[in-house]
């Protein structure tokens, strides 16, 4: 074995290494062969692609907020543009990076080769997500280039159906087909993981990082309609203008507002799951021990989808809902808080006993814990009903949501797709580049948002294009945390690009990992196993990954 | 370098490999059992998205029937009753004819097959037309909401020699919510219908090449499982919109 | 350090600027800081607990000290531990949470009552002695004061996050919320719905002044009017009085006393008189009709403002006997009267 004190990488003699011939990328050259593939390897390649191009473009109109955002002045641009940016910003964050990112890239590589499976069930509805996903992605940038949108990723009625004259019909249709790229998603996966489970693989031994897909999923095929129809409605009644959500001709706004949460609530919980799943796997690997409580976290992931349609209503606890009503919904809001602990607590547990590495994904998996507690404690604020009221609408919000979002999904993603990136391609990046990226992206988090809890208690509205000047310090201070955090982006762009071709070549295995995916070669075949294999052990188990290994080495030597 | 997952497991049996290859079997599922199966519960959960989809308007529905009540009640009392329970006979029948024809799939009898499908399809036919006309009646009698949306009628039925109690203007403006659930509803349920048919004629010609009678019977019991379930929506459309209210106000 | 004066200077001024902690201008305020003190303490305790468990297992069981990792399964002990001590944590927020908002959203008995109306992009705020302000808000301290408020057209948010309130202020409903500011001074107005191009410039200011300045405020910023008397106007001159004129064979209820009494409609159901009823009686009567009454009302939907219709509810709630009523009433008719047929009573 080559590893070191402090490192589990084990990377093959370079001199003889070579990335093996036939392999998935190689499998068929040629755009066609890319864009009218079944393979679940190469149509999560694309989102890919795809997705990170949409977030460097969210990323930029962020950018472009916060430095509109260092003076209290409304000088950088008009008010009208400002709200567009802010708009665009959430929609296509939320539904063209944060809803596909973790499950239709890594999850859509991994979930088939974790079950031992030869793709999803679905190959071919798996590409027309793809598609409906590009043409969502391609309509909304339509709307942008036509001249935008400002309603609030949250379409709020009646400003959305009767108030506004930019692109809201155009932008609702992208967002009503990304809902359909999602359903599908969330389909394939909740039948593959059903039915093309391999031999021996019982639910009870599936990756942690399958059970919170399967969680995620059943989100997604459940609430993601109620948003089409929602979208639907709210269409219609701009056209039409009949007054489902209009007040003056007996409709009711709030009625748009249920329908909107009830899918978008249960979003969050599509959004953080899945890097849930990939944090349980990473702490596992560099603790070289079974995640704790196996169980536990497996059933908390269920227990957060369960909960998570049954508290949509505290997203209007200031709207004039019936005080008993927020009763009830804040309480369900206090109940879907404790999975989530359940699940801090056993991935801080799985590192006792172990014997750790801080390799990159490592390291971002530690950026995870620390900013999702805290995304999660500040998310008891604003469950709390008292607390609520002083909170909401204010930067607190933004600030709590940027926690559980950027700071736990995207840490989450940035720890998978550094820790598959090997299985993925076949290379390693230079791991001293990605561990300081890792840093940067977590001081850059930090500075950026911390200003803003503070923001929020002072009563800094959300979506405000220019403040009172008091705020400004703490602002000044969250635009340069964003330049910080900007870099740390860009870094992995670069790095792991370069890595395509200069990498190091990682082998089958180079973090001694146990899941199925590490068991076969990297990158793995089209048709991912030779030979269906057959699971005769419990997930993360290290002793017989040690006894493999062992035997291989006899047999070689 | 060891390129897969070891596949020395002496249990590995080889009855494993023994399955029926048909022609439609997709590589990447072990056995045909399984894809078939893969497929069934992967349309049954496509039916349950399509639940929550139309229960976002059952729920505004109903909201709004419980607030307004009384122009509810008026404008149900202007659907063309005959015309529905036409069309629910319609529909009924068009499923007969697709159960049967999933039957005459399973036990592998081509013509019948095509017979029934095409049955199916005429029935389905049938009903967008009665559709098509109960629309347009609405559009002459402007009930279709939207700037052409009059009131008139409801607020003075007597000029318009209709027998319905007549109800107070600012009741009246919600009628037009009534007839949008109305044709939002048994609209989206229509373009259901609608992509039914196409898919239909794409059967069709899929089981005249006789793809469907050798025992591949998958797409017809899953294309079965979507029209059941478009008739399953009318039948609840129906009661709600059309026969719920059929009693005279008081 | 050779720090350079002027960048000093500059630190100095621009850091005294700014805040860190809302000032606490109400009653509400201390309760709430309460509340975020224990939250923002169950915040540290549960990052600093998490982040020691890392720290301390990182350092121990790191690989060169450990070498081979010792399998776990798990613990049912530990298990119980972290669901049961976190739940009863989140529960007590929830009571506390929850106690907090039943007093914040209902209003005590004894509190002067503001209206206040939301449009794009303006805040009007309307004192009961027909005082009308245009993005700012005028009160008393230690004084229970009640904002009754609506909007004309979308969503708005009336936040005072020196208060620590904030209301949803709703196209076509009613919400209140209240405070009794504690301290004179100035403090922010925000509206912190999403609201359109001039969002960020829906603000104000809220000015707290001791009773005497106050009243002195008052005073000096009457329009005359107050808004019942703006009310009892417009009920005559849209023709209310002609039905609600409170004689015994009138087509319409009598309305004095109305507010806060309990109505049976012709439905049969029980409701209560309050301002929410009194306008959407007056938007959709067809809704509302009483026991014993024909549904005759037309509404008035389109055809009177918000503001409008707070002067009508304003009028209606003082509305104590019919005497007003039916003298403007005869005087009206006897005016109309007049000038054909002098002398002569009609019918």
């Amino acid at each position: 074995m080559s590893t070191t004190e402090t490192s589990i990488l084990n990377l093959p003699d370079q001199s003889t290494a070579v990335i093996p011939k036939k392999n998935f990328i190689t499998a068929e050259d040629g755009l066609l062969s890319w864009l009218l593939t079944g393979d679940h390897k190469r149509i999560a390649m694309l989102y890919l692609i795809s997705i990170t191009v949409f977030f460097f473009i969210g990323g930029a109109f962020a950018g472009l907020i916060r430095l509109e955002l260092l003076t209290p002045q409304p000088d950088l641009v008009a008010s009208d543009t400002y709200n567009k940016f802010f708009t665009m910003h959430g929609i296509i964050m939320v539904f063209l990076f944060l809803v596909p990112s973790v499950p239709a890239t890594i999850g859509n590589f991994l979930i088939p080769i974790m079950l031992g499976a030869r793709d999803l069930a679905f190959p071919k509805i798996n590409l027309l997500s793809w598609y409906l996903y590009m043409i969502a992605g391609c309509v909304i940038l339509t709307s942008l280039v036509l001249g935008g949108v400002d309603t609030g990723w949250t379409f709020t009625t009646p400003l959305s159906t009767h108030y506004l004259n930019t692109h809201v019909i155009t932008t609702a249709v992208g967002v009503f087909i990304a809902g359909f790229s999602s359903i599908f998603t969330g389909l394939n996966f909740i039948v593959t993981i059903h039915r093309m489970r391999c031999p021996g693989m019982t639910w009870f031994r599936m990756p942690l990082f399958v059970w919170s897909h399967y969680a995620a999923s059943v989100l997604m095929v459940l609430g993601t309609p109620v948003l089409a129809i929602a979208l639907v409605l709210v269409l219609l009644e701009r056209v039409f203008g009949i007054g489902v959500f209009d007040p003056t001709k007996g409709g009711d706004p709030l009625l748009f507002q249920h329908l909107f949460w009830f899918y978008s609530h249960p979003a969050v919980y599509i959004m953080i799951l899945p890097g849930m799943g990939v944090i349980s796997e990473v702490v596992s690997t560099f603790s070289r021990k079974r995640v704790f409580g196996y169980t536990a976290v497996a059933f908390s992931s269920v227990a957060i989808a369960l909960f998570g349609f049954f508290v949509w209503e505290h997203h209007m606890f200031i709207m004039g809902v019936s005080n008993y009503s927020a009763l009830v919904f804040s309480l369900l809001t206090m109940l879907v808080a404790v999975p989530s602990a359940i699940k801090i607590f056993n991935w801080a547990f799985t590192l006792q006993m172990g014997s750790i590495t801080f390799e990159t994904p490592m390291l971002y998996a530690f950026g995870f814990m620390g900013l999702f507690t805290i995304g999660g404690l500040t998310g008891v604020f604003l469950g709390s009903l008292g607390m609520d009221i002083q909170l909401t609408e204010t930067y607190f919000i933004v600030a709590h949501f940027h926690f559980v979002m950027v700071g736990g999904m995207l840490m989450a993603f940035l720890a998978g797709i550094h820790f598959w990136w090997p299985k993925m391609t076949g290379r390693m990046y230079p791991e001293s580049l990605s561990k300081l990226a890792a840093v940067v992206t977590f001081i850059g988090f930090n500075l950026t948002f911390m200003p803003q809890f503070i923001l929020g208690y002072l009563g800094m509205p959300r979506r405000y294009h220019a403040y009172p000047a008091e705020f400004q310090v703490l602002n000044v201070l969250s635009t340069a945390g964003a330049t910080v955090l900007g870099v740390g982006y860009v870094l992995p762009v670069i790095y792991l690009a370069w890595s395509l071709k200069y990498g190091p070549v990682a082998g089958n295995n180079p973090w001694q990992a146990t899941g199925l995916e590490w068991q076969i070669q990297s990158p793995p075949l089209t048709e991912n196993f030779t030979e269906i294999p057959i699971m005769d052990h419990e997930a993360y188990d290290y002793e017989w990954l040690e006894h493999k290994t062992a035997q291989e080495v006899n047999a070689v030597g | 370098m060891d390129s897969a997952i070891d596949t020395t497991h002496a249990e590995h049996d080889a009855a494993e490999h023994e399955h029926v290859y048909v022609p439609q079997h997709r590589h990447h599922f072990e056995t045909e059992e399984q894809q078939r199966e893969a497929g069934s519960f992967g349309m049954w959960l496509f039916l349950l998205t399509e639940i929550m989809f139309f229960g976002g308007m059952f729920f505004a529905y109903l909201l709004f029937r419980n607030w307004y009540y009384e122009p509810f009640v008026v404008a149900s009392n202007q659907l063309n009753i005959g015309m529905g329970a036409a069309n629910t006979a319609i529909l009924i029948t068009s499923g007969f004819f697709m159960a049967l024809a999933v039957w005459a799939a399973e036990v592998r009898k081509k013509n019948l097959l095509v017979i029934f499908l095409i049955l199916t399809t005429i029935f389905g036919c049938a009903f967008l037309g009665v559709k098509y006309f109960e629309y347009k009646e609405k559009y002459e009698l402007h009930h279709i909401p939207g700037a052409s949306f009059d009131v008139s009628q409801f607020i003075n039925p007597a000029a318009y020699h209709l027998n319905q109690p007549k109800i107070a203007p600012d009741q009246a403006q919600h009628v037009q919510l009534f007839f949008f659930l109305y044709f939002a509803m048994t609209g989206m349920h229509a373009l259901h219908m609608i992509i039914g048919i196409f898919l239909l004629f794409w059967l069709l010609w899929r089981a005249r090449k006789g793809e469907f009678s050798s025992g591949y019977v998958a797409p017809i019991e899953n294309f079965g499982l979507y029209w059941h379930f478009v008739d399953i929506v009318w039948l609840f459309l129906f009661p709600l919109l059309y026969l719920i209210n059929r009693h005279p106000l008081n | 350090m050779g720090i350079s004066p002027v960048l000093w200077q500059f630190l100095v001024k621009w850091l005294t600027a700014s805040a860190l902690f809302p000032r606490e201008g109400s009653t509400i305020a201390p309760w709430m800081d309460e509340l975020y003190l224990f939250l923002l303490g169950m915040t540290v305790t549960g990052l600093v607990l998490v982040g020691a468990i890392l720290f301390v297992f990182s350092m121990r069981y790191r690989k060169s000290v450990h070498p081979v990792a010792t399998q776990i399964e798990g613990s049912t002990l530990l298990e119980a531990t972290w669901t049961i001590i976190p739940l009863a944590i989140f529960l007590v927020t929830f009571v506390w949470g929850a106690l907090l908002y039943f007093r914040i959203y209902n209003p005590p008995v004894n509190a002067m009552n503001i209206y206040i109306v939301g449009k794009q992009w303006m805040w009007k705020a309307e004192h009961p002695g027909g005082q009308h302000e245009i993005n700012a808000l005028h009160v008393p301290t230690g004084q229970n004061v009640q904002l009754t408020m609506i909007s004309q057209d979308v969503f708005h948010s009336y936040s005072i996050p020196e208060f620590r309130i904030k209301r949803e202020v709703i196209p076509g409903r009613y919400s209140t919320v209240w405070f009794n500011a504690t301290t004179p001074g100035e403090y922010h107005l925000f509206c912190t719905q999403y609201c359109g191009t001039n969002h960020s410039l829906m603000i104000g200011t809220v000015t707290a002044m001791s009773p005497a300045d106050y009243k002195k405020w008052t005073e000096d910023s009457t329009s005359g009017m107050s808004l019942a008397q703006n009310g009892e106007r417009l009920f005559a001159s849209m023709g209310c009085n002609a039905c609600h004129s409170g004689n015994a064979a009138a087509r319409g209820p009598s309305l004095a006393g109305v507010y806060g009494s309990k109505l049976t409609l012709a439905n049969g159901s029980q409701v209560l008189v309050n301002e929410a009823y009194l306008r959407d009686a007056i938007l959709n009567p067809s809704q509302h009709v009483i026991s014993g009454f024909a549904p005759i009302m037309p509404t008035y939907q389109g055809q009177i403002s918000e503001d409008g219709l707070i002067d009508l509810v304003e009028y209606l709630k003082g509305l104590n006997t019919n005497y007003r009523v039916q003298q403007t009433l005869t005087t009206s008719q006897s005016d109309q009267a007049a000038p054909t047929t002098p002398g002569v009573v009609k019918p």
